[in-house]
């Protein structure tokens, strides 16, 4: 009897690139629950427009590229980038933030590069970027959290202010706000304490209020990403004790001008970036020594930027920067191989 | 001031690197060895240099671009170009195609004992005196075909080197989106 | 006793041992032919002894070692050569190389058995010679000539310890397991011998925890051999424990030098296949004809461990088995990790030979879509050599192979765990395998080019060298011919002298 012949391994492989993805989006629910119940529908319509934007720009550029459609389509990359974009835009950005952020990942810091697997900087972070600087007033429209809005937000007022962007709209001073970072940023240039900061009311227990839960949502989904094998915690826990440690360092030598370490972790982008941002397998270091000094890297990167810079929010830089640094990094951080010194 | 102090300054770092190129100067042209053995000798002239050594000597000398060599094929001009630090450049098409590795043979009917291919032979690997058979040894043929334009009676053929288990190579997979044989 | 840990390997890699696990060790019947390629073992291909016609018995050498790093065939079965000649071999390429086949006479007669009263008289030279005589090599898959591994001769370093490989890994197979189980007594008697030949220190048998019985079996038979150096030690089912270099860093803690052998750290690590040959053919004097083969698999009825001889055609194993279902898919030599599918069951059986899986579709996968790599270092952590094939691929597929050579890709023990969790479905074994044979055919073709190279310059130099011998006798010819010339002249112009000196005297 005759039989077809191939090569081994036989064996059926277990993980794929859909099943990667799939749980990145699992573990990044809770988080966008809690944006969306502490921030308002804004969040819900930068995903809707970021995520729909992906999809038909990545179909776009496959068949520009002459690639097939499936099954790279189904890999669901295209749309955890965007999701990630949308979580970490304004709240209250208008329409085209979104739509120009994610062509801008897709197009420029995708598939320009060479498609999945093959660019260096971090596209989510790439466009974040690039808005920030190209448009620093309509990235700094955030929205105050739930808790403190005197009424809420209906669903068409909001489609009104993102799309119609009638920022002239009367009550629009009374639901914005500066985030907790940059609050404590403008005020510590103003030479106030952390301790009179903290006391105004966008602040809470331990971070600011409706941005800590977030942090947390964020933790929460990050552990169980760990749990399930999807990411290893090398980069989480080298971003987090690096930010971690520079906050601690400052703040046991000056406690009234420099946040706790507890208030920089749990603000801001840190757990989204330490979770799901950094730990973007395409654009990290690979090698397991390498990842840990890939996470400290930017997690130090983003305090300078954030104590120093001059952005109240340091993630994207630093991400962006230490993607740089990452051939190097892996160069020189191979392991032994068996049976060489 | 400062335009007189940074002149004094070219002036001087000019001098120390002129001094440093006469007294560290590298005598004779190791580069031309290293470039002669990338090429793979087959001594064919189709760069259209009398031989391979020639041939490294002009593109040490700047004369001749990396580009020429087929037998050298793709990964000879990336060999080269990694060696000399320029850019790959895709093979010159007027001096012939990559081919796979051809061994001449000669038809033993046909042969006449002229000798001429053996003084064409440039590494020796016709074996036969006049007015006797003449046969090539395949083991040392490097596929130049400088035999096959001299022979009057046209005996010689290039074939390909057949594959035995000791030469046998495991496939390359082919590019994204391969699929194996089911 | 203390166990050490390797980097990666595959905890979790489904074992599908219940399939035949369970199953007693039958003889296979004697086939109506046996095949005998005469390459079967690592080094040069043996030397036909025989002729077509000749008779043969069973044990009789039909196939001598050539050189040192060789082994010798003898026949499996009693019967007549029926052809020597190109044959298609057990081989991923589908080549096909020369063998020797008997035609088979159903009488089974055999060469009479050569038994040693008592091993112990005998010396290690002696020994490795009766080893190399019975044709044994190694029967877990590697086919090395075991008597130049137990030739200790001129060797510096004494060997302190020796490992016995029980450790079935690969998935579905379980000859050795079997092995252990029903004959384990054979076993250790086997390791007696080795210890005598080797004079060291302990030897060390290793078998998987996720078989207590076969850890039992062997318990018991080393409790009534009652020889206290030799000790049997359950290891942790993590593929591939089974693996030369791994088993040693589990057990001992030592790694192999890259390059180096075992020997050079003072271990030999032989399978416990090959060790119940040696016993075989030193104490009971039968050389390597026969050995333990696992059928099994989704495409055959019903999945055996047989006893076969060496140079059984597949078909007929499948006959034992009662034939092939309908879902047959693939014929893989070996395990499913490791092994390489063949096209046709005409194939022998050679000496190495321990498994043969008839996979239906559901077992094996028989296409992969390969996305491109998303640099998720998945491959870099279960790589048992602590490798990064991410690099190594990277190189291969750039056709960079001198610097995936850097990165050591010749240390590859091309297991398959980096492929088997790529979540791109690259196919990273295949790459690496072209890579080392391309880095290989690199190598040859260099020194073809420095052969082609002297030759050419050997040639000028011969031509300048005649050119400039045929110009120096064109010169001395010349000056030959102008002194003549000059010569003549002078001889001319003398008789002209003479002749007027005559004239003139006569005149006056």
């Amino acid at each position: 009897m005759q039989f077809l012949t191939s090569s081994s391994p036989f064996i059926a492989p277990t993980n794929s690139v859909q099943r990667l993805m799939l749980w990145v989006l699992i573990a990044l629910v809770p988080g966008c629950i809690t944006m969306i119940w502490q921030f308002g529908y804004g969040v819900l319509f930068n995903i809707i427009i970021c995520v729909s934007t992906a999809i038909c720009a990545e179909a776009l550029m496959l068949k520009l590229r002459k690639r097939a459609i499936q099954p790279a389509i189904a890999d669901l990359s295209a749309i955890v980038t965007a999701l990630l974009l949308a979580l970490a835009l304004p709240t209250l950005a208008p329409w085209w933030i979104p739509f120009v952020g994610t062509l801008i990942a897709i197009i420029i810091a995708k598939h320009l590069y060479g498609g999945l697997g093959y660019n260096p900087f971090n596209p989510a972070m790439v466009a974040f970027a690039i808005l920030m600087v190209s448009f620093p007033k309509s990235m700094t429209v955030w929205m105050l959290p739930s808790s403190l809005l005197a009424n809420d937000v209906s669903l068409s007022d909001m489609a009104t202010l993102v799309f119609q962007q009638q920022t002239d709209l009367p009550y629009i001073d009374s639901i914005t706000a500066a985030t907790p970072l940059d609050d404590m940023k403008t005020r510590l240039g103003l030479s106030q304490t952390t301790d009179e900061i903290r006391s105004a009311s966008i602040f809470s227990s331990f971070a600011g209020q409706g941005w800590q839960w977030v942090s947390v949502a964020y933790l929460l989904g990050g552990c169980l990403l760990i749990a399930k094998k999807i990411i290893s915690w090398h980069i989480p826990v080298g971003l987090l004790s690096g930010l971690f440690f520079a906050s601690l360092i400052a703040y046991l030598f000056e406690p009234s001008i420099s946040p706790s370490p507890i208030f920089h972790l749990f603000s801001g982008g840190a757990m989204l970036g330490a979770f799901f941002i950094a730990t973007d397998p395409v654009t990290a270091a690979t090698t397991l020594k390498g990842r840990i000094l890939y996470g400290v890297l930017i997690g130090l990167l983003t305090y300078v930027i954030r104590t120093w810079g001059g952005y109240p929010e340091g993630i994207a830089f630093a991400v962006l920067l230490v993607n740089m640094t990452v051939p190097m990094i892996d160069q020189y951080t191979q392991p032994r191989v068996y049976g060489h010194k | 001031m400062s335009f007189f102090a940074l002149i004094l300054l070219f002036i001087i770092l000019g001098l120390l690197l002129g001094y440093a190129a006469i007294r560290f100067k590298v005598e004779g042209d190791p580069i031309v060895d290293k470039i002669d053995s990338v090429l793979p000798q087959t001594q064919c002239g189709q760069c259209n240099f009398p031989g391979c050594r020639p041939y490294a000597q002009a593109i040490a000398d700047g004369e001749a671009e990396i580009n020429q060599c087929p037998p050298g094929g793709e990964a000879g001009i990336a060999a080269l170009a990694d060696l000399l630090g320029v850019d790959v450049i895709p093979l010159n098409a007027e001096n012939g195609e990559e081919k796979a590795k051809l061994v001449a043979f000669i038809d033993e009917e046909t042969c006449i004992g002229c000798k001429l291919c053996i003084q064409a032979c440039p590494v020796d690997a016709i074996l036969g005196s006049p007015k006797h058979m003449h046969t090539v040894i395949t083991a040392e043929c490097t596929g130049c075909e400088l035999c096959l334009p001299p022979c009057p009676v046209e005996c010689i053929t290039m074939e390909p080197v057949e594959t035995t288990l000791a030469t046998w190579q495991w496939d390359k997979p082919t590019p994204s989106q391969e699929k194996a044989k089911s | 006793m203390k166990l050490w840990h390797f980097n990666g390997g595959l905890p979790a890699l489904a074992e599908h041992k219940n399939e035949s696990v369970h199953l007693a060790i039958e003889k296979a019947p004697v086939p109506e032919q046996l095949i005998y390629p005469l390459q079967q073992h690592i080094g040069a291909p043996a030397s036909v002894l025989v002729n077509v016609g000749d008779k043969v018995l069973r044990g009789q050498k039909i196939a001598d070692a050539q050189g040192l790093v060789s082994a010798p065939i003898h026949a499996g079965s009693s019967g007549t050569i029926s052809h020597i000649g190109e044959q298609l071999i057990p081989h991923p390429s589908g080549l096909s190389a020369p063998c020797i086949t008997i035609t088979t006479d159903g009488l089974d007669e055999q060469l009479k058995p050569t038994p040693c009263a008592d091993y112990k008289q005998l010396s290690a030279v002696e020994l490795v010679q009766m080893i190399r005589n019975a044709g044994i090599v190694g029967l877990g898959g590697a086919a090395f000539p075991t008597a130049i591994k137990l030739d200790q001769q001129g060797k510096t370093k004494p060997i302190q310890t020796l490992i016995l490989n029980g450790a079935e890994c690969e998935p579905y197979i379980s000859c050795d397991d079997r092995l252990l189980k029903e004959r384990a007594d054979k076993v250790i008697l086997g390791i007696e011998i080795l210890l005598h030949l080797l004079a060291c220190e302990q030897a060390i048998l290793a078998v998987e925890d996720n078989s207590p019985d076969t850890f039992r079996a062997i318990q018991t038979a080393i409790k009534a051999n009652a020889n206290p150096v030799i000790s049997v030690v359950k290891v942790p089912t993590i593929y591939p424990t089974g693996g030369e270099k791994q088993l040693i860093k589990t057990l001992t803690g030592k790694e192999v030098t890259s390059g180096k052998i075992p020997a050079d750290i003072g271990i030999v690590s032989l399978n416990v296949g090959t060790v119940y040959a040696i016993q075989q053919a030193v104490i009971e004097g039968k050389p390597l004809t026969s050995r333990i083969v696992t059928v099994t698999g989704e495409g055959v009825k019903k999945p055996h461990n047989l006893e076969v001889r060496v140079g059984t055609p597949i078909h007929a194993l499948i006959d034992v088995c009662h034939g092939y279902t309908k879902h047959a898919k693939r014929l893989i030599m070996g395990g499913p990790m490791m092994g390489y599918a063949v096209s046709s069951d005409e194939i022998p059986l050679v000496k190495a030979s321990n498994c043969i899986l008839v996979a239906s579709k559901d077992e094996v996968v028989t296409e992969k879509q390969a996305m491109p790599c998303i640099r998720c270092g998945e491959c870099a952590s279960v790589c048992p050599v602590s490798l990064l094939p991410q690099q190594l691929y990277w190189n291969s597929r750039s056709d960079q192979i001198e610097k995936a050579a850097k990165l050591n890709l010749m240390d590859c023990i091309e297991c398959g765990c980096c492929d088997v969790v790529c979540p791109s479905h690259i196919p990273l074994v295949q790459h690496f395998r072209h890579a080392k044979s391309a880095l290989k055919a690199d190598q040859h073709q260099k020194q073809l080019s420095d052969i082609a190279r002297e030759r050419f310059e050997a040639r000028e130099q011969r031509i300048a060298r005649e050119k400039a011998e045929r110009a120096e006798k064109s010169r001395k010819k010349k000056a030959a011919l102008k002194e003549r010339a000059a010569k003549k002249e002078k001889e001319a112009a003398e008789k002209l002298f003479k002749e007027e000196q005559a004239t003139t005297n006569d005149e006056s």
